[in-house]
């Protein structure tokens, strides 16, 4: 039997991306749509209090996090591993395991979130019956992909398949140790059976949470988003890597530091003074490896600049990269306690966490869906690649509009909330400074309807394309020129 | 060892090793060989293989 590539999982995930990316960006929507007008869902009666904002809000995060950001990575990681280990997927049963499993727990999310079934952590949400699930299939996940890596038949392990493995190891660590739980059914009580309550207390909990909630930011949004870099800006640009041995220098900086930078989350908190100081230094140092990346994938242009004005793909993947520099300076600079005593708490962390989330995470996503799914249906490339280029305007332009609203909102607020008059009291209320953010939750609205729109742009796309290729569920393996 | 002696330990040993990544990763006997590795992704279908222009 002629040797193979399996697609049929990369296939399945990358449209489930896209499903999932409009799914998890249009609660979004709704949650910024419910800061200007409150009683927006309160109309729907009986239904209200599933869509109310302390429900949906955990919805949103772990559906574009772990539902649209976790799909796109399975698909890109395993389309990657195979290619560039030029051998098959270690199993095809596991693939489908880990295919249906993962859905399976997005499903289960999003009907428990809304029920208010939560156990209170951060982009930990889920309750433990579901992450005894995501354990087992994260388990699997790695089996799959670190067995592919074993059975490759290139030499060398290419760096992206190396940002892949750290991303799956650490996440697998992060996840157990974050989400130790007593079930409350041991305590007797069977009417609850799915309520569960941390085995860390006090200080150690909120710790244990921001090292698990930072290095999610890092290894999940980061380093594996990275790995997707390596494989589809030098694809996309016709030319390999500028530099490889930067990548691995930016590999190791990377793996070494990020893990430091949890405490950042917990300035001026009951944490120790020295561990916010060391996170807050952590953080800093982490500009170096994030701008090392950043160089990186942009010079891998140099030479050939002028495909960014025709190549609406590649413009994308840039984009991306560019905010990610921007991001990754502008966390740091966060991070510094003097910085952070303003901007703790405001409008200001969302709209860095969306210039990373959506500039970053999803503007690289997209791009690599655009190069990946033509090939995954037997096409040179996207129905339209007009349609890319719009869709890249109105996402380019839906981000700027919403991180300006919260950079200025929160400034703001920070200003509002930290102003005194001459007798020590406070200038204003916190219902003014609520007042105050009006105009800006709108704009916010506007960008981020934008980036949903251009997301139902893509859809069509992508449907146009299915529609005018043939699904393609093993790929022929080209002989290798000598490994 | 108090964990203050052990955790300065583990500081320094990882300074160390990420100098030696260092030096292996640009040291000149490699050059070629990292070359090559950042070529993996051209090296599997020749009609994608595009020389640098």
């Amino acid at each position: 039997m002629e040797a193979t590539y399996n697609y049929k999982v990369v296939r399945q995930f990358a449209i489930m991306t896209v499903v999932w990316g409009i799914v998890g960006m249009l609660v979004g929507v709704i949650l910024s749509a419910q800061l200007i007008w409150p009683a927006l869902t309160e109309a729907l009666g009986p239904l209200a209090p599933y869509l109310s904002y302390g429900r949906i809000r955990p919805l949103h995060t772990n559906a574009v996090i772990f539902a649209f950001g976790g799909c796109a990575l399975f698909a890109t990681s395993l389309y990657i591993v195979q290619r560039t280990c030029q051998t098959r997927l270690l199993s095809d049963g596991l693939a489908s395991f880990v295919f249906w499993g993962w859905q399976l727990v997005i499903l289960l999310a999003a009907v428990s979130l809304p029920l208010g079934v939560t156990s209170g952590k951060e982009y930990a949400e889920l309750e433990w019956p579901i992450d005894l699930l995501i354990a087992v299939v994260w388990v699997a996940y790695a089996i799959l992909f670190l067995g592919t890596v074993v059975i490759r038949k290139t030499q060398h392990i290419y760096v992206a398949n190396w940002f892949f493995g750290a991303f799956i190891i650490t996440i697998a660590v992060l996840h157990i140790v974050n989400s130790a739980q007593l079930p409350w059914i041991l305590g007797g009580d069977a009417t609850s059976w799915w309520k569960s309550y941390s085995a860390y207390a006090g200080v150690h909990d909120a710790m244990v949470q921001w090292w698990y909630g930072h290095n999610a930011v890092g290894f999940f949004l980061t380093t594996a988003f990275l790995g997707m870099m390596y494989y589809f800006v030098p694809k996309q640009a016709g030319r390999p890597i500028f530099s490889y041995r930067l990548s691995i220098v930016h590999f190791w900086s990377l793996n070494f530091i990020y893990m430091w930078a949890g405490p950042h989350h917990l300035l001026y908190t009951a944490l120790p003074d020295w561990t916010q100081s060391l996170g807050m230094v952590f953080s800093l140092m982490l500009i170096a490896p994030s701008w090392g990346g950043m160089m990186n994938g942009i010079m891998t242009l140099s030479g050939a600049w002028h495909k960014l004005r025709t190549d609406p793909i590649l413009k994308f993947l840039i984009t991306a990269l560019s905010f990610y520099g921007m991001s990754t300076f502008e966390g740091p600079m966060m991070s510094v306690k003097t910085v952070n005593a303003l901007s703790h708490y405001t409008e200001w962390t969302i709209g860095h966490v969306h210039s990373g989330a959506l500039g970053w995470v999803a503007m690289i996503s997209i791009g690599s869906l655009y190069y990946l799914i033509p090939r995954l249906f037997g096409r040179e490339e996207m129905w339209s690649t007009r349609l890319i280029n719009v869709h890249f305007w109105w996402s380019t332009i839906g981000v700027v509009l919403y991180i300006a609203a919260l950079w200025i909102a929160g400034v703001a607020q920070g200003l509002m909330w930290r102003a005194t008059n001459a007798d020590g009291t406070l200038t204003y209320s916190f219902a003014q400074s609520v007042n105050a953010m009006y105009p800006f939750y709108t704009i916010r609205l506007i960008g981020g309807t934008m980036f949903f729109a251009g997301m139902l742009l893509m859809a069509y796309n992508v449907w146009k394309t299915v529609a005018a290729g043939k699904a393609v569920n093993d790929a022929r393996i080209p002989q290798a020129v000598a490994a | 060892m108090d964990a203050g002696v052990f955790g300065s330990l583990v500081t320094v040993i990882f300074f160390l090793l990420f100098i030696a990544i260092v030096w292996w990763a640009y040291r000149k006997g490699n050059k070629q060989k990292f070359e090559d590795a950042a070529n993996l992704p051209f090296r599997e279908d020749p009609e994608d293989a595009r020389k640098p222009d």
